[in-house]
């Protein structure tokens, strides 16, 4: 599924220092227009659950979550 | 000649003029170089001071020094609002109108506080991310003797990401020693489920709240505040009565970054380990203003500008810039009025947060003091 998911913007926060990737997220989905699909590149596996968790809470969609070799890619369009 | 300008002289801006400075200071005298480093303020202001500022602990005039004591004689200053960039032409043009030339640029323009983008921040919350901020917030902690004190923080991404867990453990510790805890609540929020974004930070902010008796509302994105009835409400839908309202205030970057085609969302976007802009080309970016993923903070634009700085020189010598910026930050934080800790991480090693002590307190208030040394580019 994840092949077909164009993102208009990527954030790369693989080897994200402080705040962290979710932060890193939040600040760009703040910012976003609704309907704006955001690739969020992150190494750290607490992502995994950190990013569904609020992404829930906040009424967004997860779209997809794509394991690579040594990163994770989470797809989330704004509401 | 090469000409070098340097937009903002906070602390990365000013460590980067004063590096090239030293490093290139045969060239400039023999006139192949010239560094001008330009912003709106004759004076330099050091930010991390503000934090102290509610307290009664530091003054306002503690966080200035003027930029003719701070930066090297072979610095050009300029003193002029630079309002756009234009990075085909490779010039940069100020508010009356003139032009200022360059083969290399770096944008340092720092972070503004834009709590306008929240609905009734302005006139419902007090920060302490600025002078006056500052000073507000002294005059009202002061008449402060009971009541809900909430500390929200609104903006993301915002400087220093240690100081809001700062400033409860001060306040908590401060209205202990004056003896009015037991009649004053506290709150902080953070947006997400836990109290930090890095989790060893979260853990130990964490563990320290519990003990001191101070509430964490987490999954806590401010939407609004009524400054009338005194409630703060976010989006997912949570609502706190508040007395007295600290936020952290949203953050932007200078407006000229998205005129220029430099970044979408306010910030520069750069190659995080070159910190080459990727828009424009001899362009650099660093500490707040760069769109890394490490913090806002000044010991980033601090390593940031030594980086640049190399890189620079290289480039004036023709030889192939090699140094990178590898993430590195160091953070202080304090864990009341008299202890500390401090933090030091990189893209690849995540932090490890030691326990407090007093001596670490005291390095913290002597590195206050000799910052100025690092901004002259000595320390």
């Amino acid at each position: 599924m994840s092949e077909t998911i164009t993102p208009d913007v990527t954030i790369d926060a693989r080897g994200a220092g402080c705040p962290g990737p979710l932060m890193d997220l939040i600040g760009k989905i703040k910012k976003a227009d609704p309907g704006t699909v955001v690739e969020l590149q992150t190494s750290d596996s607490s992502s995994t659950t950190d990013v569904p968790e609020w992404v829930e809470k906040a009424g967004h969609d997860l779209l997809d979550s794509v394991e690579h070799d040594d990163y994770w890619s989470l797809y989330v369009e704004k509401a | 000649m090469t000409r070098i300008v340097i937009v903002g002289a906070g602390t990365g801006g000013v460590v980067l003029a004063n590096k090239l400075a030293d490093e290139l200071h045969a060239e400039i005298d023999a006139g192949d170089v010239a560094v001008t480093l330009v912003d709106e303020s004759p004076d330099h202001v050091y930010k991390p001071t503000f934090l102290y500022v509610p307290f009664g602990k530091k003054t306002v005039a503690d966080a200035k020094r003027p930029l003719t004591e701070l930066v090297d004689r072979r610095v050009d200053l300029r003193i002029g609002r630079v309002t756009e960039m234009d990075t085909d032409a490779k010039t940069v043009g100020f508010a009356d109108g003139s032009t200022l030339a360059y083969d290399y640029a770096t944008v340092a323009t720092g972070a503004r506080l834009t709590p306008e983008e929240v609905p009734g921040l302005v006139e419902g919350g007090h920060h302490f991310y600025g002078p006056e901020g500052a000073e507000a917030l002294r005059d009202e902690l002061a008449a402060f003797d009971s009541g809900h004190l909430v500390l929200s923080v609104v903006g993301v991404p915002h400087m220093c990401p240690a100081a809001p867990v700062e400033f409860v453990l001060m306040a908590d510790e401060w209205f202990r020693q004056r003896g009015l805890r037991d009649d004053v609540d506290i709150t902080y929020t953070y947006p997400i489920n836990r109290t930090h974004g890095l989790e060893p930070i979260a853990e130990w902010a964490s563990e320290r709240f519990a003990e001191r008796d101070i509430r964490a509302e987490t999954f806590f994105n401010a939407e609004s505040v009524d400054p009338e009835a005194k409630v703060i409400e976010s989006m997912e839908g949570t609502e706190l009565d508040y007395d007295l309202l600290v936020a952290i205030p949203p953050h932007d970057g200078q407006p000229l970054i998205a005129e220029a085609g430099l970044g979408d969302d306010g910030w520069v976007e750069v190659d995080k380990h070159t910190l080459e802009a990727a828009r424009a080309p001899d362009v650099y970016a660093i500490g707040d203003a760069a769109d890394v993923p490490t913090s806002k903070a000044g010991s980033v634009a601090h390593y940031q500008a030594g980086v640049v700085a190399e890189r620079l020189a290289g480039s004036v010598r023709d030889a192939v810039p090699t140094a990178t910026y590898d993430g590195k930050t160091m953070c202080f934080l304090e864990a009341g009025m008299d202890e500390a800790t401090f933090v030091d991480f990189d893209y690849e090693r995540p932090p490890v947060v030691r326990d407090e002590s007093r001596p670490v307190h005291w390095a913290k208030l002597a590195y206050n003091q000799s910052y100025w040394l690092t901004a002259r580019g000595t320390l």
